[in-house]
């Protein structure tokens, strides 16, 4: 039995509501007295960050804790990994230490399936980010912001997001956030287009269910919502643009831009945000910008996921990566 | 709760105006008990003891005049068979007013049987606040109870075998009112 989120495009239509609705409820438990629920007593998740990410873990963590779950928190840095252990040893070690599920972040874009697929641990795995490849929990927290601001907290329980325009701005080749928000946000019903400089693109994006533009301001004014991606300094080995200031002026989002949005539309942005190149403080400090609640947003989320995996005997979402799905079914 | 059954060949045990006499006579014991019914909360347990204490709030409004906080209190999450069934959906809860603390609860459900609901729902009450004391209002009390838990108003006792189902309808959720007796075709373990 596979019990894994690895793909936001594993996802179906009724899975993804299903988190989302489950979230909603999972929001309330952080306006009670005692923001705890009982349900993980006595399972261990174990945070397993091959690449430093303090948001992420952290909104896990509070997440597995709120849940009631134990927390061990593996951070490559200063552990075997640096000493040279492989990730089937690592994971070996966890399963002897008997985790129940094994939160994944790693550099190399497919480990996360690897470790679900590789028959090493039993543990149920969540995708928190690998290479550039996908970070599921993100693009549903994101649908989950969507979802509450354009249609509603409790007018949007059981719905999508059908018809909505997200536009997601920038980093496009680096970004895995993109990508899994493309899979989960067509998913859902959206019309997606990205807009970034032809160099940040990636090969292969005509095959992605969405458009592409290379002008933000044309896109703006049909805009449901505007995702504006961090530019990824740390994964650029070549130049992709001339300067940070051609950057800016051409797909930054500042407050001029930003009145070209619909009167509803609302900016969104993963973090952690770089000020002045992608987002102008002016719009980052604006009410429509939605960046802390997607951090808030992101606990409850990750909460929805957690329980719907490991909360009954077997996971409510059919979250089996579609290549063993058909390895399984031969 | 759901069985699978058809419910054509089920026996009707209460109709739609046995259920409304059943409910005004509860919501009468109730103000007699608290007397007034000034601070009492109805808490209905999702799906069909939510749309229960509707209507006994409504009726309490009848007869006190006065408006009744009414809510609902989802147990999924305290359950302790979570682990024996795949994972399900949660339902809502939604507490009115500002707390429960020094308030007199009444949790409303449309049957009792194990008691395990119950117990769940207590515990997740303890989670809430501190009612002033908490009691249990059921349409229908089938008895087989796992647990030491009775209900303090009981609309109807219902003495069943393990082997029989008992399937409440509520207009709001299923068309019409009424209560079923049948027979369990699955060996399923009850709600």
């Amino acid at each position: 039995m596979k019990r894994h989120l690895i793909s936001a495009a594993d996802l179906t239509r009724d899975d993804a509501v299903l988190i989302l609705d489950t979230a909603e409820e999972m929001a309330r438990v952080a306006d009670r007295p005692i923001k705890k629920l009982p349900t993980l007593r006595g399972l261990t998740v174990v945070n397993l960050f091959f690449e430093d990410s303090t948001r992420t873990r952290i909104s896990f963590e509070a997440a597995a804790k709120r849940l009631s779950a134990d927390v061990i928190n593996f951070s490559a840095k200063g552990s075997s990994v640096s000493k040279g252990e492989s990730l089937k040893d690592t994971a070996l070690t966890l399963e002897a230490m008997g985790a129940d599920a094994v939160v994944i972040r790693h550099h190399a874009s497919g480990a996360p399936y690897r470790l679900a697929t590789s028959g090493w641990i039993d543990s149920a795995v969540v995708n928190a980010g690998d290479g550039t490849h996908e970070h599921p929990t993100q693009a549903l927290l994101d649908a989950f912001t969507m979802r509450r601001r354009l249609v509603g907290r409790d007018a949007g329980l059981g719905k999508d997001l059908n018809g909505r325009r997200i536009t997601i701005v920038g980093d496009v080749l680096h970004s895995r956030v993109a990508r899994s928000n493309v899979h989960l946000l067509h998913t859902l019903g959206a019309q997606v287009t990205l807009v970034a400089p032809p160099t940040l693109v990636p090969i292969g994006v005509e095959t992605w269910p969405c458009e592409v533009s290379y002008s933000l301001d044309d896109v703006l004014p049909k805009s449901d919502a505007v995702m504006m991606l961090r530019v990824q300094r740390e994964r650029m080995n070549a130049a992709f643009f001339p300067t940070e200031r051609e950057y800016s002026r051409r797909y930054g989002l500042d407050g001029d831009r930003m009145a070209k949005m619909p009167e509803h539309a609302i900016v969104m942005h993963p973090g952690p945000m770089n000020r002045g190149m992608e987002i102008t403080a002016q719009v980052a400090d604006s009410d429509r910008c939605t960046a802390v609640e997607q951090v808030a947003n992101g606990v409850s989320t990750r909460m929805a996921v957690l329980y719907l995996l490991l909360g009954g005997s077997e996971p409510a979402v059919t979250t089996t990566p579609a290549a063993t799905r058909t390895e399984e079914s031969k | 709760m759901d069985t699978q059954q058809h419910t054509d060949s089920m026996r009707p045990v209460l109709d739609a105006q046995d259920i409304a006499r059943v409910l005004t006579r509860i919501a009468h014991e109730i103000v007699e008990r608290a007397k007034g019914a000034d601070d009492v909360v109805l808490l209905g347990i999702p799906t069909r003891g939510v749309f229960l204490a509707r209507r006994l709030a409504a009726k309490l409004e009848e007869i006190t005049g006065t408006k009744i906080p009414v809510g609902s209190l989802d147990i999924t999450m305290y359950r302790d068979d979570l682990r024996m069934k795949p994972a399900r959906a949660i339902g809502r809860t939604e507490i009115p007013g500002d707390d429960l603390d020094g308030r007199l609860v009444v949790l409303v459900d449309d049957v009792l049987f194990s008691g395990r609901t119950i117990r769940a729902a207590l515990d997740a009450l303890g989670d809430l606040g501190r009612p002033r004391a908490v009691q249990l209002a059921v349409l229908v009390d089938r008895g087989h109870r796992e647990l030491p838990i009775r209900a303090d108003y009981v609309g109807k006792n219902l003495p069943t075998s393990l082997r029989e189902t008992v399937k409440v309808q509520l207009q709001e959720e299923d068309g019409r009112d009424a209560v079923l007796l049948g027979q369990r075709t699955t060996p399923e373990a009850g709600q």
